[in-house]
């Protein structure tokens, strides 16, 4: 009962948090996507013609939802926890009884609001180009879930182990932006050669935009269970070493 | 046999750079107490805080805050806790009401009595009409008092304050000294760390030393001032005079034409002090204490205990 009540304010403070920083964390993706899908999506992507039997528009518009989910997901709780430790306000939930498994499950379920949020924004913002399908919702939400839960767990262990704000935009810029690039947003991996096809398999991203596209369009390159096994197996990896973290108090304690 | 509030054994760190902070020591407070731990700067008391409030993990030894094993039960000595640092630690884009309230819910307080707790402790500390402000437009001492209204939410039964007068005028520290008094006559424990060993002075009623990492003195307020054998007069007099005064066993100094600065020994006293003046035609206005005495004794404790050659 004490530890909802703790979980709740937790998860209300940071979901306020980027709400009233709504120009800095909701309005740019929603600028930044339009101007995906009016360039990408309908200028080129008209005179590229089909991939896999739809409209390069229609193609490009699960990858992009789910890149937006990724980056704010991760972005909302690297920059929190960061902030939180930098501030040194992360003393008031060391002090008080909270478990670390529910200062994780906080910290996480904001950045899981704030990318299905942005997420739920760039749909909307896409649909005022073409309207959106959703082959099979159930697969289309519980993979935009886990991968928002897989992203917040890597924001939080990046802030737990940074040591400077250069150190929490390291990763974004240089691992999760190409990542998130190379991962099939933007074409398929059948249009690649082997080579590149093989390497391209090795990036879990590939894996959780082409399940995600399967659940909206029904078009995949990657086995759909095999994404949610993969998607599954990092958020328990992940979860076991942020738990880690916060018990040996890295980062948070001397 | 009351119980303790505050219970260390054998408590040790050291950082991982090798820094022994703290050298096994062994502190008991009793519920109820007003208690001061003082020394100087690097002394380890941040650390032993840190340590009891679970900000800093110790080496080894053990805590218990009223009877609650803080490793064992941490919860529940967690609740019985509540800490002011000695540097703000709020987020400083949340108002006040908001900070005090959220740290409610941390506590796992239900709203309604969060709410309640919250306007009670704003109130209590002079803040309730700043309560929807940014706290970082707040001046020094409000931030401290929303410290401690933050600190005081779930009602502790033991409340650390981390030197919460620093920085603060007089006026703000006289009322906030009153604060602490009010609340430690409610019930509340108190364990005050200072640099103005004036407010130890007067507010604590027992006290522990602390230097490099080691208790150097543990005892009540009352016997340790007793052990004081020289105390200091200022007195101003009625006319100017052009030399200071000789009588014996005293040792006085000019400070101007009609200012002396007296070391009194508590063994002669004031009147033989006074009839000296006396007889030699000096008039005394009026005295006052010079300087404060813990902060004599203090130095007198840590210069015996310093090892020669120390690096200072």
């Amino acid at each position: 009962m004490n530890n909802a009540i703790a979980f709740r304010t937790l998860v209300s403070k940071e979901t306020k948090r980027f709400i009233r920083i709504w120009p800095q964390t909701l309005l740019p993706p929603a600028i930044t996507t339009a101007l995906y899908f009016l360039i990408f999506g309908k200028l080129i992507g008209g005179r590229l013609g089909d991939i896999h039997g739809v409209s390069y528009m229609d193609y490009i518009v699960p990858g992009i939802i789910l890149m937006s989910v990724i980056s704010h997901s991760y972005a909302n709780v690297v920059s929190s926890f960061y902030s939180t430790k930098f501030q040194r306000n992360i003393e008031e939930l060391l002090v008080a009884p909270v478990p670390n498994w529910i200062i994780l499950a906080g910290y996480v379920t904001g950045g899981i609001v704030r990318g299905v949020l942005v997420g739920t924004v760039v749909a909307g913002i896409s649909m005022l180009f073409d309207p959106l399908e959703c082959q099979n919702v159930y697969i289309a939400l519980s993979i935009a879930l886990l991968t928002a839960i897989l992203f917040s767990l890597a924001g939080f262990i990046n802030a737990v182990l940074a040591e400077s704000f250069d150190d929490i935009s390291i990763i974004p810029n240089f691992v999760l932006t190409p990542l998130s690039y190379l991962g099939g947003v933007f074409y398929s991996a059948a249009m690649l050669s082997d080579t590149w096809q093989t390497i391209s398999m090795g990036n879990p991203i590939l894996y959780m935009v082409n399940a995600f596209r399967y659940g909206l369009i029904g078009v995949s390159d990657v086995d759909v269970p095999l994404a949610f096994a993969i998607t599954g197996g990092f958020i328990v990896v992940l979860t076991a070493f942020s738990l880690y973290l916060l018990h040996r108090g890295t980062g948070i304690k001397n | 046999m009351s119980m303790n509030a505050l219970s260390i054994k054998n408590l040790r760190k050291t950082y991982q750079n090798g820094f022994e902070a703290v050298k096994g020591i062994d502190l008991d407070v009793e519920a109820g107490d007003f208690f001061a731990l003082l020394g100087p700067n690097g002394a380890g008391k941040s650390t032993v805080i840190g340590i009891v409030s679970s900000l800093v993990n110790a080496s080894s030894g053990s805590v218990s805050i009223f009877g609650h094993d803080l490793y064992k039960a941490r919860n529940l000595a967690k609740t019985c806790l509540g800490l002011v640092p000695q540097e703000v630690n709020f987020n400083q884009f949340d108002t006040a009401k908001s900070i005090v309230l959220n740290m409610a819910g941390y506590y796992g307080m239900p709203r309604k009595l969060a709410l309640q707790r919250t306007e009670h402790c704003l109130k209590k500390m002079d803040l309730w009409d700043k309560r929807d402000t940014i706290s970082r437009r707040l001046s020094g001492g409000m931030k401290r008092r929303v410290m401690i209204a933050r600190a005081m939410v779930h009602s502790p039964k033991l409340l650390i304050l981390d030197e919460p007068t620093a920085g603060v005028d007089i006026e703000i520290r006289r009322s906030m000294w009153q604060t602490m008094k009010q609340v430690n006559e409610e019930g509340t424990t108190i364990i005050l760390t200072t640099h103005y060993l004036e407010e130890a002075e007067s507010l604590c009623r027992n006290i522990a030393i602390i230097d490099q990492g080691r208790i150097v003195e543990h005892s009540d307020m009352k016997s340790l001032l007793a052990r004081l054998h020289i105390d200091h007069f200022i007195l101003d007099l009625a006319r100017p005079l052009a030399q200071a005064p000789v009588i014996d066993g005293y040792l006085i100094e000019r400070v101007d034409n009609t200012i002396l600065n007296v070391a009194v020994p508590k063994a002669l006293g004031l009147n033989r002090l006074f009839s000296g003046l006396s007889e030699q035609n000096i008039e005394v206005t009026s005295l006052k204490n010079k300087s404060n005495r813990l902060e004599q004794l203090f130095m007198d404790l840590i210069d015996a205990k310093k090892p020669e050659g120390r690096d200072e």
